[in-house]
This record gives structure tokens, C-alpha cells and sequence, in this order.
């Protein structure tokens, strides 16, 4: 029988190979990606604990949907400004992005 | 419903890690829909059917063509080799399978206050209920974040004229 474990570990698993992508990436837009994956994966766990501990009460869920709504305007603004660095850099390589340090 | 849990999660898991393990940026956008539509399939296996919903329209949808616009707009010439491993592999690989191990073991050590009441048939009516009663201010705040973040995207990625 599938349970709350389950969908835990899986959840788990799927943020760490989104941190691993916002990690070890050099690309400025698979850093993005990889966010968008560890935001996924928390929603996964905020339904998960709405459906087997607090069932009925849908808190969890309605937190989720405020996620969902984070992560959109967070990714607008994450592209917005990938677009611009690029326009004066000709570049979306992370490593290149190094003009805040002395 | 246990067979088909382990299937989707395989899909999901597998095409996350082609994401993430992809050198071509096209393709490893090209599997991040098939994660977000894994997560989708993910939420109606845990009877939320809005929030199976909401993910197909805003992450399959929205933001998966955010994504590849960004790509076309940024990636010059060959798409190949545009998806690199910068200088730090190892060691976010090695905090990434820390982690998977670490949660791993706290989740089957812990000892959940599991609910045994039956989940609701259909959730769109409850949570509008909840959205518009208990939780008025964080969705008017939320409304408000979106319009900043539609106004400030246009601003930052606006063509900065010289002004003289």
C-alpha cells in the first residue's frame, strides 16, 4: 500500500536532483529549471501531508497554490534578467556573471 | 494504484534526472515538461484534482514556455554543448546524494500522526471557500506580487535607452 512515506521520499529525491541541477549547472536558465524542480517538489510534499495527516482541511493545498503563484512571478523576473545580463554580456554563463566581486 | 505509483514515479524521477544530466538546454527544457506533467499525475494519485489542474496550467503550461522563450532568446548558433556542468560537480553531487539519504532515513524513522478519515471527493469548492474566507489577505497579497513581478519583469528586461 502506497503511503505518506512514499510520496515523502519521493518528493525528497526529486529536490535533490533539482538542487543538484541548480548546483553543478553553468547555464543561467538550467540554475532556473532546477529552482522550478525544488519548488515542485515541495508542493508534492505540502499535498502529501494535506492528504494523510490533515484530511478533509485543505491548508496544505491552499498553500501549495500560493507556491504556484511565488514560483510564477519568480520565474518572470529570474528571465527578465537573464535577458537583460545578456543584452550587455552576450552571455548566460554563471561562471562570466562575476562583476559583484573585489 | 501501488503499480501505478511506481511507474510515475520512475517517469518522473528519470526524466528529472535526463533534465538535469542533458548538454543540449532545448532538450533538458523538453523534460521538464515531463517532469511537471510526472508532478501532475503525482497530485491526482493524492486525490487533489485542482492542484493537478493548477500544475498542468501554470508549470506545464506558463512556465515551461517561459522557459524555451528564455532559451531561444539567450542561445546562440548550435544548440549542442549549451547545457554544461560548471566546476562544482562533485561536490553538488555529493550534498545532493547526502541529502537523499539523510531524508530517506528521518522519513521511515519518523512516526507520522497519519489521519484516518476518508479525503474528500472533490476539493475545487472547498478550497475556493478557503481563499475567499480564511485566507482573503494572502490571496489579495498574492495578486499584488504578481502585478510587481509583471511590471518589474518588463522594466528589467526593457532596452535601456540613453537618455541625454
Amino acid at each position: 500500500m502506497i503511503g505518506l512515506e512514499h510520496f515523502l521520499i519521493f518528493s525528497g529525491t526529486l529536490f535533490c536532483i533539482g538542487l543538484f541541477g541548480a548546483l553543478a549547472k553553468r547555464n543561467a536558465i538550467a540554475i532556473l529549471m532546477g529552482l522550478e524542480i525544488m519548488l515542485n517538489s515541495v508542493n508534492i510534499n505540502l499535498v502529501a501531508f494535506s492528504r494523510y495527516i490533515t484530511t478533509g482541511d485543505l491548508t496544505g493545498q491552499v498553500f501549495a497554490i500560493f507556491v504556484v503563484a511565488v514560483a510564477a512571478a519568480e520565474v518572470a523576473v529570474g528571465l527578465a534578467l537573464i535577458v537583460a545580463i545578456y543584452r550587455n554580456r552576450m552571455s548566460v554563463n554563471v561562471e562570466d556573471f562575476d562583476w559583484l566581486k573585489w | 494504484m501501488n503499480v501505478m505509483f511506481w511507474i510515475l514515479a520512475v517517469i518522473t524521477l528519470g526524466s528529472a534526472l535526463l533534465m538535469v544530466l542533458n548538454k543540449n538546454i532545448f532538450h533538458s527544457a523538453l523534460f521538464m515538461v515531463v517532469t511537471f506533467i510526472g508532478v501532475a499525475s503525482m497530485y491526482v494519485m493524492l486525490q487533489a484534482d485542482f492542484m493537478a489542474a493548477v500544475q498542468i496550467l501554470v508549470y506545464a503550461g506558463a512556465i515551461a514556455i517561459f522557459i524555451i522563450f528564455g532559451v531561444m532568446l539567450t542561445v546562440r548558433g548550435n544548440m549542442k554543448q549549451t547545457n554544461l556542468f560548471s566546476g562544482n560537480v562533485e561536490f553538488a553531487g555529493l550534498i545532493s546524494l547526502a541529502f537523499v539519504v539523510i531524508n530517506a532515513i528521518m522519513v521511515t524513522r519518523t512516526d507520522w500522526p497519519l489521519s484516518t478519515a476518508t479525503p474528500p471527493e472533490e476539493t475545487v469548492s472547498t478550497i475556493a471557500e478557503l481563499m475567499l474566507t480564511k485566507f482573503v489577505v494572502p490571496f489579495e497579497v498574492a495578486a499584488i506580487l504578481l502585478l510587481v513581478a509583471l511590471l518589474g519583469a518588463v522594466i528589467i528586461a526593457k532596452e535601456v535607452k540613453k537618455t541625454s
